[in-house]
């Protein structure tokens, strides 16, 4: 971040409160000149009917309660004038569950349809949105921003997953040849790479625990393997440490096969994510972006994450450069949807940036976690849920823009 | 310890199913603790002016509502679920059996008297020799009885020491469901809030009660049991009666929809009571524990910072039911069973596979269920300025090998709500059955006394 950005953020953090007390303190816009009444309406979907409240409702937030009166699973849409463009849909509505569908409508000709039993166009029926005044976001301009932003994550997660595979085998190798130093000096940096796109590896199945789980992750019996195995071997506990047993270290048969085996899971990630058909939509790297921070708040700030290493400062920054990338690519239409979210996102991600860096970098190496005093740990924690907040908020602005 | 000066709390005022009785104090004073009935008031010192009840019973309120302390089974376990808990394990500091059992005799005659309304020992918190501390402790005085229920259970280290040493001579009566709980995935648990040698389960409608209850308790065992640990719970998270409305836990959705509950006989016997055949199948002789249960209890911590601030979609995925009713995913209401094979868009199931009413269904279990009674807490704040909330399970099973551990093993491995989740503290003990009606020995004044020939909760172990 240049130093031009970090005063550009400070004024945005110093407007923000003033510009967000404006327009809380405006009277609710209301186009007919009515009190406010939100517009919410009922949908009731049965086998053969598809029963809206109101054929019409003002421009705005629009809250469709659907519930399924039928007996088959069913589906909601607000469709363009087209018939065809999805405005916002619900889906997966069981027998007798009842749903919202929120979405920001501008004013013009929408169907509205029911999907009994998933199948068939549905049952349609024409729905109108005045103009109540109300100043709706660039609905349906974004869908090339978001384009862009799913073909540029998947080709930052190549670029990790690459980047991983390489320094994973220099690590490995330095484990199996028995040079710990240099192996202890690449396992943080080599992490790196891993914690950043950290989601991604969890959403292939076992691929996740076998490279990555903790000695207390594990079922009683179960084998252990993965970083964490080795971690333990190369920062060796006392019997303390240990649970009152002293630590046995790998016999050399065991270090080649933990070293062989978490080259063989990283280069199983790689095929992966190399495949034709990796994709990534919007809405899960925004999912991702928080879950990025779930990470750090669960794990990593408690430091049990490294618990022989206390290397946790390094999963922390990956993490939250993992979240930052995934944002980025979004923060387009987040601006244009949401310009407050946008700058609220980008002064958290400043100053979390900005208090690791206190603690050193990825580059330079971080201070031991176990060196923190306990107003650091706090602070950390403190910045990681102010964060997570706005984060939080990520997925919902994405997938109505 | 309820002043006299209330009619209402003059009648008995049992669960609905409790027999009722229009009887006056002498009757009432020596059937009470056999049959059942509330003794209110009827202590020395507090019965005057009670020998007729005169007018027909009016509503009794819900504070002075009472629990037969004796039964086949112990209370507290099918009892409509109380609202607040205090749970206390004990370390027995006690060498000899004698000093064990004049333990456990002391602590059941006060628990008959305290679950019954009475004061812990026959003076009561403002009376007797002057230069004598009272013999209870007084922050209960003046308040109903709030539905008090007071349980013990034993754990696996009182019949089998760390090293293996034979504490009490009871190595043999061993029953194979008291094992080590082994260690589930991600398991954080505290040392010093797991285990325990003895456990006290107290729960009523008013929290100082419950606190009164363990506080005369733990008086009662200095120089024989010390407090392990303690954990206070509010907002029951279960219910046990098909009477109570399904509580919330602290993620906000109805927890305990399927629990077991008192109504249902034949699956208290299936799944919560220990049928005799379980002693036969033993290599020990743990006939005592016949028509007892097992209590697992686990202190759920739950990361509610990051839960709250997940998406609606995720929690329900995870849950697999919906937040407001609490109903499956696959559709109905909430009593609807779930259907796990009904499909949503691209065939996947609407119940996810890794959502917690799956894995914890019957259905995937083994057909086992489990009379749950856990409690919501909140201990105060960790450093980083979040709430120790979480969630105290506590759950009544036939047997843990069976009932629990398989069950966990699965929830611990693959439940996706385990990433708001961390297991801080645990406990597995032996609950025996209840104390026997009439039994007790009872003083002067009609209410139970301890002497050397009082009877006790657990006492077919030592016989």
């Amino acid at each position: 971040m240049t130093r031009s950005t970090v005063g550009a953020l400070a004024l945005a953090a110093l407007v923000l409160p003033l510009a967000a007390g404006c327009v809380s303190n405006s009277p609710t816009p209301s186009g007919d000149g009515t009190s406010g009444a939100p517009g919410v309406l009922s949908v009731s979907s049965t086998a053969d009917a598809c029963d809206v409240s109101a054929a019409t409702a003002p421009s705005g937030t629009i809250t469709f309660q659907v519930k399924n009166d039928g007996s088959d699973v069913t589906e909601f849409y607000l469709l363009g004038e087209d018939g065809l463009r999805v405005i916002s849909e619900v889906e997966n509505v069981g027998p007798g569950i009842s749903r919202d569908l929120v979405v920001q409508a501008r004013p013009g000709k929408y169907f509205t349809a029911c999907k009994p039993g998933m199948v068939g166009d549905g049952i349609r029926a024409a729905f109108t949105v005045t103009d109540s005044g109300t100043e709706v976001g660039p609905t349906g301009d974004t869908a090339d921003q978001l384009k862009t932003a799913e073909t540029q994550y998947v080709a930052y997660v190549k670029d990790q997953v690459g980047a991983l595979i390489a320094g994973t085998k220099e690590f490995a190798a330095a484990y199996k040849a028995g040079d710990d130093d240099k192996a202890r000096e690449l396992y943080a940096p080599t992490r790196a790479h891993w914690e950043r796109i950290e989601p991604v590896a969890e959403s292939f199945g076992d691929l996740d625990p076998l490279t990555d789980a903790r000695e207390a992750d594990l079922e009683d019996g179960q084998t252990w393997s993965g970083w964490h195995y080795i971690e333990k071997d190369l920062w060796q506990p006392t019997a303390d440490k240990n649970g009152g047993k002293d630590y046995t270290p790998l016999t050399q048969a065991e270090r080649e096969k933990a070293a062989d085996d978490l080259v063989g899971y990283t280069q199983q990630l790689v095929d992966q994510v190399n495949k034709p058909d990796f994709t990534f939509e919007a809405f899960q790297i925004a999912n991702g972006a928080k879950a990025l921070l779930d990470e750090v708040a669960n794990g990593k700030v408690t430091g049990e994450e490294e618990i022989w290493s206390h290397t946790d400062l390094w999963d922390f920054q990956a993490n939250v450069d993992g979240a930052r990338v995934g944002y980025e690519g979004l923060a387009d239409v987040v601006e244009a949807e949401n310009p407050d979210l946008a700058a609220e996102l980008e002064q958290r991600f400043t100053e979390i940036d900005a208090l690791l860096a206190e603690q050193g970098s990825i580059e330079t190496g971080f201070t031991s976690y176990d060196k923190l005093s306990k107003d650091q740990v706090k602070a950390l924690a403190t910045a990681v849920d102010a964060l997570s907040e706005p984060l939080s908020q990520l997925t919902t602005t994405v997938t109505g823009a | 310890m309820s002043a006299p000066t209330d009619p209402a709390q003059d009648q008995p005022d049992g669960p609905p199913d409790a027999s009722p009785a229009s009887d006056g104090l002498s009757r009432r004073a020596v059937l009470g603790l056999g049959g059942g009935l509330a003794v209110a008031g009827a202590a020395a010192g507090f019965g005057v002016g009670r020998l007729t009840a005169p007018e027909p019973a009016p509503a009794v309120a819900a504070g002075s509502r009472t629990y037969p302390f004796t039964g086949t089974h112990q209370a507290g376990i099918v009892t409509p679920a109380q609202d607040r808990l205090y749970l206390a394990a004990f370390d027995v500091t006690a060498t000899s059996r004698d000093d064990l059992v004049a333990l456990l005799q002391r602590w059941t005659t006060i628990a008959a008297r305290l679950t019954q309304g009475l004061s812990a020992g026959p003076y009561g918190p403002a009376s007797g020799p002057y230069d004598a501390p009272p013999d209870d402790t007084g922050e209960a005085a003046d308040l109903p009885p709030a539905g008090l229920t007071i349980t013990f259970g034993f754990g696996r280290s009182l019949f089998v020491g760390g090293d293996g040493a034979d504490r009490f001579g009871l190595a043999d009566r061993l029953p194979g469901g008291l094992v080590d709980l082994p260690h589930f995935p991600a398991d954080n648990l505290d040392p010093a809030r797991t285990g325990g040698d003895l456990v006290v389960q107290a729960c009523a409608d008013d929290p100082q009660i419950a606190v009164h209850a363990i506080r005369n308790l733990s008086r009662a065992a200095f120089g024989a049991a010390t407090i392990r640990w303690t954990q206070l719970g509010y907002g029951r998270t279960s219910s046990t009666s098909t009477a109570q409305k399904t509580p919330r836990n602290l993620f906000g959705f109805k927890d305990g929809t399927a629990n077991v509950k008192a109504e249902e006989t034949a699956s208290l016997d299936e799944h919560v009571w220990v049928p005799a055949s379980a002693a036969a199948a033993d290599a020990t002789d743990s006939a005592w524990l016949t028509g007892g249960c097992y209590l697992v209890a686990r202190r759920i911590r739950m990361r509610i910072e990051t839960w709250d601030r997940t998406s609606l979609r995720e929690q329900e995925d995870l849950v697999g039911r919906n937040k407001g009713e609490g109903a499956p995913l696959s559709g109905g209401t909430e009593f609807t069973e779930p259907n796990f094979g009904t499909t949503g868009r691209a065939d996947q199931p609407l119940i996810a596979t890794n959502s917690h009413v799956r894995l914890a269904h019957p259905d995937f279990n083994s057909g086992v269920r489990m009379l749950r009674r856990g409690y919501n807490f909140t201990d105060g704040n960790d450093s980083l300025g979040r709430l120790d909330a979480g969630l105290f399970f506590l759950a009544f099973v036939t047997d843990p090998r069976t009932h629990y551990i398989p069950m966990q093993n699965q929830l611990s491995k693959s439940d996706g709500l385990m990433e708001y989740l961390e297991h801080t503290g645990s406990g597995l003990f032996a609950v025996p059955p209840g104390v026997a009606a009439g039994s007790f020995v009872l003083g002067a004044d009609g209410t139970p006394l301890t002497t050397r020939h009082s009877p006790y909760v657990g006492q077919a172990l030592f016989t």
